[in-house]
């Protein structure tokens, strides 16, 4: 696991609002090693997918820039190389899967169109062999009837199937790294287990290595090998997905935990974490998580607590954990 | 029974899975009856276009003074104008000169405003705003004001007359396509296409222009009966075509004094601007409901 194939070392995003450069990433840093599945996990606002756009610089347009950190793809940063290097790096090294299967796919062009458009830029096959090879990874990601599908439109198809079809424009160049955004939100439970199935599958086969960006811990405990917890913009904690769900160290992580429903439990209301995550533009000062903390001291409200080896690969951002302090002593 | 019915479901999944968009506007444009017949007018009228100079009974310039001025009759359909020439194979010669200088002017009216659209779109920024600044100028003027402001430059004839409506056709389609442009750029598949590698050249061609299509197809249609209808003011106001030309305006012109005496020799090329324009409005309407009913109601 020390083939380490991207690194995001203390990653910034700012976004530019009134005149105001206001920071929704800071500090963001985190690992993946070859053959290895990453989860990130986060509620809706915290970062997480704006953490694979950076990666993938895929603002352009907006007012969304790196201000600071490093991304080391292999070994070459890839916040310094030029966008034409950029380009080539996309969908040929690191390919992404986007949340929503019925909008990422060009409505108007037929599926093999699309698919071939990746393979015909990076691969660079005449429309003979590209054909042959849009066909192959249809078929590689289980749709049947392969061969009609190409000269379908994206409404033909099912939320599951069109899923599948973005699977196999991700995997058609053999990137190094997926990176899924929500990749089953949008899909019913079954189709969703199929999905997630499929990915695993794959990344088995090709020893692909993973960012898994969800919402859903029940997709993460099945899924990955590691996981990174985002809030407000931070890592708070990562660890080992046993360990995590085993002994969650953050009470932000106990909390997220403790909100999934169990089974047999009686109980009216469904667990919650009090208050929302703070607007970026108004941060509170000292432990971001602070407001809605439970164990939250008056050191908390102070001081942003940093980055702590709690045991042996277990890290998490959080005052309950730092050096000569016993755990809740306040 | 049962095994029946299941085969009858199969076929019929095997049937739909063979669509084709074009069958599928074949469909919905036969239902809409209007439009439908209208389009076959503009199809006669396109016919009439190339195979005029062929079918017409008279020779459109050939002066006949022992027959002037005549109502329509069964020798001549639309009766004659002042020189005795026949108005009907005038009309006929007409529809070419009309359908070929809106056409032509369109078109190049629309290359021109969508290529500005899609950039403005697109990029956004300082390019966009000098194209939109620019067009909003243009817009400022009413289009026959500009029209003629252009060819008191150019000087008159038929293909100023093309410049000048190509050059006030260009603001409505760089605004249109714009627009259009700025939805699409939007959207999580012109995302997708950039996750993986594609250039911005590429996904303006590939991804953006052809989501713009339809409503170019639309607003396309119904800029050929403006600038029917441009042209023939133009030429009316002795700016376009040379008066002994048979276009509709420059007969228009011509037979305006004898409007009280003989009303045919204006009324007939008239009804040949009406029935045209009228019917590439149709067309265009039909269209816009079959291709693109999201921008009905605007």
């Amino acid at each position: 696991m020390e083939d380490i194939i991207l690194k995001v070392e203390q990653l910034q995003t700012d976004f530019q609002k009134d005149n105001q450069r206001i920071r929704i990433l800071n500090g963001v840093s985190f690992h993946i090693s070859k053959g290895e599945i990453l989860g990130l996990v986060g509620e809706s606002g915290c970062g997480k997918s704006l953490t694979s756009l950076s990666i993938m610089r895929l603002f352009k347009g907006t007012s969304g820039e790196i201000s600071g950190g490093n991304i080391f793809f292999r070994d070459e940063d890839i916040t310094k190389v030029t966008e034409n290097q950029m380009r080539k790096i996309r969908g040929k090294q690191i390919a992404m899967i986007f949340q929503e299967p019925m909008t990422s796919l060009n409505p108007v062009m037929k599926i093999g169109e699309q698919l071939m458009e990746p393979i015909r830029i990076h691969l660079g096959y005449n429309n003979k062999r590209a054909k042959q090879h849009a066909v192959q990874m249809l078929t590689k990601v289980g749709i049947p009837r392969s061969n009609e599908i190409m000269n379908e439109f994206p409404h033909q198809l099912s939320g599951g199937m069109r899923q599948r079809v973005m699977i196999a424009i991700a995997m058609s160049c053999n990137p190094d790294v997926l990176i899924a955004d929500e990749p089953t939100t949008a899909l019913d439970v079954t189709i969703q287990a199929q999905i997630l199935d499929l990915m695993r599958k794959l990344q088995k086969e090709e020893n692909m290595s993973m960012l898994l960006i969800t919402h859903d811990l029940g997709v993460v405990a099945e899924m990955c090998d590691r996981v990174v917890v985002m809030y407000a913009g931070r890592v708070v904690e990562e660890a080992s997905v046993h360990d995590l769900f085993q002994s969650p160290l953050h009470p932000y992580t106990r909390g997220l935990i403790g909100s999934v429903p169990k089974i047999g439990q009686k109980k009216d209301r469904l667990e919650s974490i009090a208050g929302r995550v703070p607007d970026p533009s108004n941060m509170p000062k000292g432990c971001k998580f602070a407001p809605r903390c439970s164990d939250a001291t008056a050191e908390c409200h102070e001081k942003e607590p940093s980055m702590l080896e709690v045991e042996k690969n277990r890290y998490c951002s959080c005052w309950l954990y730092d050096k000569g302090r016993s755990l809740i002593s306040g | 029974m049962g095994v029946l019915k299941e085969e009858v479901i199969n076929e019929t999944t095997i049937n739909k899975s063979q669509y084709s968009p074009i069958k599928e506007f074949w469909k919905n444009w036969k239902r809409q009856k209007v439009a439908f017949s209208a389009s076959l007018f503009v199809l006669l009228l396109i016919i009439i276009a190339f195979v005029g100079p062929y079918i017409t009974p008279y020779d459109p310039y050939e002066p006949n003074y022992n027959s002037i001025l005549q109502g329509p009759s069964s020798s001549h359909l639309a009766g004659t104008d002042e020189y005795g020439r026949d108005i009907f194979s005038r009309l006929i010669y007409g529809t070419r000169i009309s359908l070929s200088v809106s056409f032509i002017s369109v078109f190049f009216g629309a290359v021109v405003g969508t290529i500005l659209g899609l950039i403005s779109g697109f990029f956004g920024g300082f390019l966009d705003r000098i194209i939109m600044r620019s067009s909003d100028v243009m817009f400022a003027f009413p289009d026959i004001i500009l029209a003629i402001a252009i060819i008191a430059i150019l000087g008159p004839g038929l293909v100023n007359v093309v410049i000048a409506i190509a050059v006030f056709t260009v603001p409505s389609f760089a605004r249109l396509i714009r627009g259009a442009t700025l939805e699409v750029k939007e959207t999580v598949f012109v995302e997708a296409a950039r996750s993986m590698g594609a250039k911005k050249t590429r996904i303006i061609y590939k991804h953006i222009f052809p989501e713009t299509f339809s409503s170019l197809m639309v607003f396309f249609t119904m800029r050929i009966g403006t600038a029917i209808l441009a042209a023939a003011s133009l030429s009316f106001l002795g700016l376009g075509a040379s008066p002994g030309t048979p276009d509709w305006g420059a007969m228009l012109t011509m037979g305006r004094d004898y409007l009280g005496t003989s009303s045919h020799v204006v009324i007939m090329p008239g009804i040949a601007i009406f029935l045209t324009v009228l019917a590439f409005n149709l067309v265009g309407d039909g269209l816009r409901d079959v291709l693109d009913p999201k921008t009905k109601n605007h």
